[in-house]
């Protein structure tokens, strides 16, 4: 049975099952107790659970973090909240160097159930050092996961997962899908975590996309649609791994690849795929595989400028009909 | 202390010298590459510390490591061969030198990134605490790492939320080699735990037996009030910072003057016999002699023969180790892919 819920409140029941289930499982971050977390996400569980199961930390991102890798050493399963992903740059360490290295560099001896969670992205004019894309930065990391939830379903899903697993996970939450809705059932049994979802059928093009540029891509699509172009819609929903067969299957029957991001173009995640992609198909491919993308800048704080900087749906569908006409 | 926690003691700080330079030659000759991290001078403060503690307590320390990975109890066999990238190595060959793991003897790790011990311990601290366990963290760090800010981070944490970790400073006076007076505005590292309302107290790190009863004294007060607590040891290294390093920003004679505090040699002359000379037991006054006596009838144990005995048994284990090094295979790829799945249990991640 399905529910209509926001995201927020997906990720939220999510912890309080996991909180429920397992005494390893704790929360931490800033604000995350008393206050209920910048975006609601840990609302009430401070009340339900305790202060030592949901901890509001000082403003020391680096400290925390590396506190969540501690404890996974020795079986806990902690759920770092970093109020943005701006700020993770500070935890980098902990992430980079200490959760996705250990459990290797140990000759495998030592678990790494953490979880570090995110919410990144442009969201309305909060200037540049808060409207970062940063899995670039992670998805170099060998050791790491990250999961990137689109909507509240797989907020659900992804969440209760990444606490089950014993491998480090980032989970890349938008601030702009926290409060849009969706069906949630919980009963549902859930897919892989790193497969990805076909969310539109088509055959004229493929878009592969993540995150919040999910429903960019839709809107683009129904737009493409009118026209007689029909797009397949892909969210990868996860960048590391990345379910190659899951694309190539899709452009075995488009010939056509479109890769929507509103990360960076240079050296983004879309360069990633879009190459990965290329090397895995390049036979079946009718035309080079098309890029679009945030653009070069540190995000303005202008709202015109801003709204220039990320994707549009008009610019995903410019982009579909040059690579049909190709 | 009884004779024979104080004998070993000493075969641990013997074996230590011994390993070390071992390792050195080894270096020298390619079998061990890469950056290697020696002990030399600071024996006293691995051992005096780690025999102090209890075995459900846990270790983390730095990439200046062998010794502490040692005296808790990982057989020079698997720490020699871990320094030479084989699959006996305590890390499978995967860490190296400054990365040596053992879990089952809570050594968690040797890590590299100066500042990174603390929120690991923590982390760990904040488990025990979770649980309510009788146990506690050893966080190894040096004098220059208390300018990173995890280290100020951590130590808010750890009085913030009563987290029982003892914080380890094995203050050697160099940041490689930037001395402390040119890297710290306060030199005394103990003085900076009073900002975080955490006791805290310098030892002399060169004084084997200092160490380990201010380190019993520090464990059983975090046992007993569940704070955190910081102990410096002043010690010194004698070589450089790392074999590639000669260490020739030191005067030379700094050098000479900590070798002649040389804890190794101070600790075999604690358990030589030395009986005082009757002047020196009238000087210590009435109130001491008891304690003079029962020292000697301590330390009075331990015959130049029996010295002589340590040192050859800590030079086979020494010699054993390395033959068993050599001898041990190298790790495989199929031997990698296991490590780095090792978590992996049976998730599937896409199909």
């Amino acid at each position: 049975m399905s529910e209509q819920m926001p995201y927020w409140q997906a990720l939220n029941r999510s912890l309080d099952t996991a909180l429920s289930a397992d005494e390893a499982v704790f929360v931490l971050g800033e604000d995350v107790g008393l206050y209920g977390g910048s975006y609601r996400v840990t609302e009430g569980l401070y009340a339900k659970y305790g202060e030592w199961r949901v901890r509001d930390t000082p403003i020391s991102e680096g400290g925390f973090t590396g506190l969540g890798v501690g404890a996974a050493l020795v079986g806990m399963r902690p759920v770092v909240e970093i109020m943005t992903v701006n700020f993770a740059l500070l935890a980098l360490d902990a992430i980079v160097n200490m959760a996705a290295k250990i459990p290797f560099m140990s000759g495998g001896q030592f678990p790494m159930p953490l979880v570090v969670r995110m919410p990144g992205g442009v969201a309305k004019q909060l200037g540049a050092q808060h409207s970062q894309r940063l899995e670039q930065t992670m998805m170099n990391v060998p050791g790491l996961r990250i999961a990137v939830p689109a909507t509240p379903q797989d907020a659900w899903w992804q969440l209760g997962q990444a606490i089950r697993s014993d491998e480090p996970i980032v989970l890349l939450e938008h601030e702009l899908l926290y409060f849009s809705k969706g069906s949630v059932d919980m009963q549902a049994e859930a897919p892989p975590m790193h497969r990805s979802r076909v969310h539109r059928r088509g055959r004229d093009l493929t878009i592969v996309t993540y995150s919040r540029m999910l429903d960019v891509s839709l809107q683009a699509a129904a737009h493409l649609a009118e026209e007689g172009i029909e797009a397949e819609v892909i969210d990868l929903r996860s960048l590391r791994p990345i379910d190659w067969d899951g694309c190539m299957a899709s452009l075995e029957r488009t010939h056509r690849l479109l890769m929507v991001e509103e990360d960076s173009r240079f050296a983004g995640a879309g360069a990633e795929i879009a190459a990965g992609l290329t090397e895995r198909c390049f036979y079946s491919l009718d035309a080079p595989p098309e890029r679009v993308a945030g653009r070069e800048w540190p995000t303005p704080y202008n709202s015109t400028l801003e709204t220039m900087s990320i994707p549009r749906p008009a610019d995903v569908a410019e982009a579909a009909r040059r690579l049909c006409r190709t | 202390m009884d004779r024979d926690r104080q004998r070993a003691m000493l075969r641990d700080m013997l074996l230590a010298r011994a390993f070390e330079e071992r390792a050195a030659e080894e270096y020298t000759k390619g079998t061990i590459a890469g950056f290697l991290h020696l002990y030399p001078g600071e024996e006293a403060v691995a051992v005096g510390v780690l025999h102090a503690c209890e075995p459900s307590d846990y270790i983390v320390s730095t990439y200046r490591e062998h010794v502490h990975a040692m005296v808790r109890g990982i057989p020079p066999r698997s720490v020699m061969a871990e320094l030479f990238g084989r699959r006996d190595g305590c890390s499978r060959g995967m860490g190296g030198s400054m990365h040596l793991f053992d879990r089952e003897r809570r050594f968690m790790g040797g890590y590299t990134i100066v500042g990174e011990t603390y929120p690991v311990a923590i982390g760990i601290g904040y488990a025990i605490a979770m649980r309510q366990l009788p146990e506690a963290v050893i966080c190894f760090f040096g004098d220059g790492a208390v300018n990173q800010g995890t280290f100020h981070e951590s130590l808010n944490m750890a009085a913030l939320w009563r987290l029982p970790v003892l914080f380890v400073c094995e203050n050697n006076h160099y940041q490689i080699g930037t001395e402390a007076h040119r890297h710290s505005a306060v030199t005394e590292v103990y003085k900076r735990a009073c900002g975080y309302h955490i006791p805290a107290r310098r030892v002399d790190g060169m004084a084997v037996l200092a160490v380990h009863a201010a380190t019993r004294v520090a464990l059983e007060q975090i046992r007993s009030t569940g704070m955190p607590y910081l102990l410096e040891c002043e010690t010194y290294r004698f070589r450089g910072h790392s074999v590639a390093d000669p260490g020739s920003y030191r005067p030379k004679v700094e050098v000479r003057s900590y070798k002649e505090q040389d804890p190794v040699t101070l600790a075999i002359e604690e358990t030589l016999p030395h009986y005082p000379l009757p002047e020196e037991i009238a000087a210590a006054g009435p109130d001491v002699i008891a304690g003079l006596a029962g020292r000697m009838s301590e330390l009075g144990h331990l015959s130049e023969a029996e010295l002589k005995h340590l040192q050859e048994e800590v030079a086979e284990v020494v010699e054993d180790a390395a033959a068993f090094a050599a001898a041990s295979p190298e790790p495989t790829e199929a031997d990698l892919e296991a490590y780095m799945n090792c978590n992996r249990r049976d998730e599937v991640l896409i199909r």
